[in-house]
C-alpha cells in the first residue's frame, strides 16, 4: 500500500498526486513510468512519472479523468493509500545532450515533460519550451517551467492563454524563424507528437516522443504495448518509452490505442448505473 | 496375486457443461477411490518411478499409507521433497515422468501417481495443517520471483533455516501458476493456499518490487543478502514476425491469460481489466499455453475455437490430457497448417491467412520439419489471433547485471547441477535459465540451488565459526 502525500488539482479533472515509493524515487529518472492498480478489482495502468524526490521519497503523478480506472484514482485523497505502485519502468529518456532543446508537450503530457526540462535545464542546456492544451484551464506547469525554461511559448485551441491554436503552430514558426536545436522532445496525444515529428523531420533534427501504448504488467511480458518503429516491432515498456518519432508508425499506434474502446464505454455505462442505485 | 491393470477413472466435468465455465475440470478422487487405486501399486523394491520424478518424491512410500488409510502420513512424506504438491499433481506431465517408469504400464495403466499425489495434497490442505516454522539461522537469503522456481527455493531453504525474502514485480505472488495457468487446470485458491503455507516456513514476500529496476541483484548482496535465487520465469512473449501482427485483435497467449487469469478479465466488468471475446479465435501454437488459452476463448465465450498448428498431432508438445480436453470441448485442431500473414479491415483482425504443410526429415530438435505445400493458401475467418508459440527470457536481470553472463538468447547461463551463475552468490533456475519449460523442472531447479546455496553458506559458517 503506497500513501499519498499530497494532492491537488491542476485543472478540470486533471490531478496532481505526490505518492510515497521511497525504492522507487530512489532509482527514477525522467522518461519512465510506474504501474499502479488502485483496487483489488482493478485494471493496471501505466502513468510517466512526472516528477520524483530521492530526499523526501516520493513519486509525483499527474493524469487526467478520462476513464475508469483514473477516476476510481482521482476519488483518492491525501492520507489514502494506492493499492499497488511499481517501478520505475522503462528506459529513462537519453538527455546527454548539450546544447539547444526544444520541449514540446500537449495536455497531460506537459507533466511527464517537465522532469525531462527539469533535468535538461539543470544541466545547463538551452531549453525552449511550448505547451499547449484545450484552454488555459487545461494548461498545467505553467509557473514550474517558466522558471526552468529559456523561452516558453504558450497556446492554447480557443486562444485564451497565449497563441490560439496548435502547439505544432509554434514549433513550424520557430523552425521557419531559422531556429535550430539539437534536440527535439515531444509528449502528447499521438497525433500532436506525429505532427511536430514529421516537421522536424524537414530539418532533420533528432527528434524523441514518448510513447504510452496499453499495457498489462509494464515488464515486457504481456507484449501488448508493441510499436513499429523503423519498419520493427518494439515493446514500449522495455525498449521505450521514448522513441525516435521520425521512425515511429504513429497510425498503427493511433489505432492500438483504439482496442478497447467499446470496453471502456460498457465500464462507464455499468459505473454511472452503479452509481444510480 | 493378479495385477489390475485398470486404473480407477477420476471424475471430471461433463465437456457441454465445463465449456461455459471456469471451475476445474477435473474432480479428483474420493477417498474410496484413492485407496483402490493405491491398493494397485504392487510396491517395487526397485521403484523406477522414484528416479522418473525430478524431485524425488517417495512415490511407493506414500501411496502405501494412501493404500492404508493414512492420508495425513501421505501428504507429510511427499511435503518432504515437494512444497507445492496439490500443484504439482495437476499440471505435472506424470504421464512422461514418474508414470512413464512405472511397471504396471508394460501391460496395463500405469498407478496414477499424479492423481494419489493431488488426492493427497488436497486432504492435507483441507484440514489448514500450518506449516512448522523452522528455528532461524539469521542468515539473509533473496529470491527473485514467486512462481515455481522461487517459491520451491523459497521453502527449502526456509526449512534451511535462512531467512528468506521473495520479491514479486506483480501485484499477487504465483507467478506463471497465478498469471497462466487457468482456474480450470489449477483453482488460485489453491495456489494461494499452497503459497500461505511456504509463507508459514517464516518466508517473507515483497510484491510490486521488480528486481532490476526497484532494486538492483548488486544492491540486494550489498544489502546483506548472502546468496540471491533467480527465477524470474519466462519473460518476453514470442511473435512470428507476419504481416498483420499488430493489428488489434492480436494478443500473446500471454497478455490473453494474464488478462483472464491474474487481471480477471473474465469477470468485466465488476474486474475492471477488458478482454476482446471475439466470435471466432485461431490460437497458434501446440504446447500447453496454446491449449490454456483456446479452450480459455471457449470458455470467455467465442462460437469457434482453434488451434493452428504447422506440425502433425504426433509432435504437439501440449500434454496429452490437455489435448483430449480441448478436443471433447470442442476445440478445432487445424494441424500441418501454418499462419503467413494476418489480415485485417481498419486496423482490425478479419481472417488468418495460413499456408498447409507436409512433414519432412527430422530437423535437430528430433522432430520431422515441416514444409509448406505449394500453392496450398487459404483464409481462416477469425476475428482473435492468439500467439501461443513460446517466450524469450525477460532481459530485465540480465541488462542491469553486469557480470552476470546469459546465452545470446537470454537464458542466464548456469551449473546445470548447483544453479550457480557466473556472479558470486547468485544463482538461477526454472524458465529465465531453461527458457519456456514446465512448473516442475522449474521446481527441480529451485530445489537443486537451495540445496547447493545451503552447502555453500553452511561451509561458510563453519570456516567463520574456526576463525
Amino acid at each position: 500500500m503506497f500513501e499519498i502525500m499530497e494532492k491537488r488539482t491542476l485543472g478540470p479533472g486533471i490531478v496532481l498526486m505526490k505518492v510515497k515509493a521511497p525504492l522507487i524515487a530512489g532509482k527514477a529518472m525522467p522518461g519512465q513510468f510506474i504501474m499502479l492498480r488502485v483496487s483489488e478489482e482493478g485494471e493496471r495502468i501505466p502513468l510517466t512519472i512526472a516528477d520524483y524526490d530521492r530526499v523526501e521519497g516520493s513519486i509525483t503523478i499527474i493524469f487526467q479523468e478520462v476513464g475508469y480506472t483514473t477516476r476510481e484514482l482521482a476519488k483518492l485523497d491525501a492520507g489514502d493509500f494506492i493499492r499497488d505502485f511499481a517501478g520505475p519502468l522503462g528506459k529513462p529518456s537519453e538527455l546527454d545532450v548539450q546544447g539547444r532543446v526544444l520541449c514540446v508537450g500537449g495536455g497531460v503530457g506537459i507533466a511527464p515533460l517537465f522532469p525531462q526540462i527539469k533535468y535538461l535545464s539543470n544541466r545547463g542546456n538551452d531549453v525552449d519550451v511550448i505547451i499547449g492544451a484545450r484552454n488555459s484551464d487545461y494548461l498545467i506547469l505553467v509557473d514550474e517551467i517558466r522558471d526552468l525554461s529559456t523561452n516558453l511559448y504558450l497556446a492554447t485551441d480557443d486562444g485564451s492563454l497565449g497563441h490560439k491554436g496548435f502547439v505544432t503552430d509554434i514549433v513550424k514558426r520557430l523552425l521557419e524563424d531559422g531556429n535550430r536545436y539539437d534536440l527535439v522532445i515531444a509528449v502528447g496525444p499521438l497525433v500532436m507528437m506525429k505532427a511536430v515529428s514529421s516537421l522536424t523531420k524537414e530539418y532533420k533534427i533528432p527528434t524523441t516522443v514518448s510513447m504510452n501504448p496499453i499495457m498489462v504488467d509494464g515488464t515486457g511480458m504481456c507484449g501488448g504495448c508493441r510499436v513499429t518503429v523503423g519498419g520493427k516491432v518494439y515493446y514500449a515498456c522495455v525498449d521505450g518509452p521514448d522513441f525516435d518519432g521520425h521512425l515511429v508508425d504513429f497510425d498503427e499506434a493511433i489505432r492500438r490505442q483504439q482496442m478497447y474502446r467499446e470496453e471502456e464505454k460498457e465500464a462507464e455505462h455499468n459505473c454511472r448505473i452503479l452509481s444510480k442505485i | 496375486m493378479s495385477l489390475d491393470l485398470k486404473r480407477v477413472p477420476m471424475a471430471e466435468q461433463e465437456p457441454g457443461v465445463r465449456k461455459h465455465n471456469f471451475d476445474e475440470v477435473s474432480l479428483g478422487y474420493t477417498l474410496e477411490e484413492a485407496i483402490q487405486e493405491a491398493k494397485r501399486c504392487i510396491q517395487c523394491k526397485r521403484p523406477r518411478c522414484v528416479s522418473g520424478c525430478p524431485v524425488n518424491i517417495r512415490i511407493p512410500e506414500f501411496i502405501d499409507q494412501i493404500a492404508k488409510g493414512n492420508i495425513d502420513r501421505a501428504a507429510e512424506i511427499i511435503k518432504e521433497t515437494n512444497n507445492l504438491p496439490a500443484i504439482c499433481g495437476r499440471v505435472c506431465p506424470q504421464e512422461e515422468q514418474c508414470e512413464a517408469k512405472c511397471i504396471l504400464g508394460v501391460k496395463g495403466d500405469p498407478i496414477a501417481i499424479g492423481r494419489l499425489e493431488r488426492f493427497a495434497a488436497d486432504y492435507a490442505l483441507e484440514k489448514e495443517r500450518k506449516n512448522q516454522v523452522p528455528v532461524s539461522n539469521g542468515i539473509k537469503v533473496a529470491i527473485v520471483g514467486s512462481g515455481p522456481a522461487g517459491l520451491t527455493a523459497a521453502a527449502d531453504l526456509a526449512k534451511y533455516g535462512y531467512e528468506v525474502h521473495i520479491f514479486e514485480a506483480f501485484h499477487e505472488p504465483g507467478g506463471v501458476l497465478i498469471y497462466g495457468i487457468p482456474e480450470f487446470r489449477l483453482p488460485e485458491s489453491l495456489v494461494r493456499k499452497e503459497i500461505e503455507g511456504i509463507k508459514d516456513l517464516g518466508v517473507k514476500i515483497h510484491t510490486n518490487i521488480i528486481i532490476g529496476k526497484t532494486i538492483t541483484i548488486d544492491e540486494l548482496l550489498e544489502q546483506g543478502f548472502k546468496a540471491v535465487f533467480i527465477g524470474s520465469g519466462a519473460g518476453l512473449p514470442k511473435f512470428m514476425n507476419i504481416p498483420g501482427e499488430n493489428l488489434n485483435g492480436v494478443y500473446s497467449a500471454n497478455e490473453y491469460l494474464t488478462r483472464i487469469n491474474l487481471m480477471k478479465a473474465y469477470d468485466f466488468p465488476n474486474n475492471h481489466t477488458p478482454i476482446k471475446v471475439g466470435h471466432r479465435v485461431s490460437v497458434v501454437g501446440g504446447g500447453n499455453v496454446a491449449m490454456d488459452a483456446a479452450r480459455s476463448a471457449l470458455r470467455l465465450g467465442a462460437e469457434e475455437v482453434r488451434i493452428v498448428y504447422r506440425r502433425s498431432e504426433k509432435e504437439m508438445p501440449a500434454r496429452l490430457e490437455e489435448i483430449h480436453h480441448a478436443k471433447k470441448e470442442g476445440i478445432i485442431f487445424d494441424t500441418l497448417v501454418n499462419p503467413v500473414e494476418v489480415i485485417g479491415d481498419n486496423g482490425w483482425v478479419t481472417g488468418l491467412k495460413c499456408v498447409r504443410m507436409e512433414l519432412g526429415e527430422p530437423d535437430s530438435s528430433g522432430r520431422r520439419r515441416p514444409i509448406e505445400i505449394p500453392d496450398s493458401e487459404f483464409i481462416q475467418d477469425v476475428d482473435i489471433v492468439i500467439m501461443a508459440i513460446g517466450t524469450s527470457p525477460n532481459p530485465l536481470i540480465v541488462s542491469t547485471t553486469p557480470d552476470l553472463k546469459a546465452h545470446s538468447w537470454g537464458g542466464i547461463i548456469v551449473d546445470e547441477e548447483t544453479g550457480e551463475t557466473s556472479k558470486e552468490g547468485v544463482y538461477a533456475g526454472g524458465d529465465a535459465v531453461t527458457g519456456a519449460a514446465t512448473v516442475i523442472l522449474a521446481m527441480e531447479a529451485g530445489k537443486k540451488a537451495a540445496k547447493a546455496i545451503h552447502e555453500k553458506l553452511k561451509t561458510r559458517e563453519d570456516l567463520l565459526l574456526l576463525l
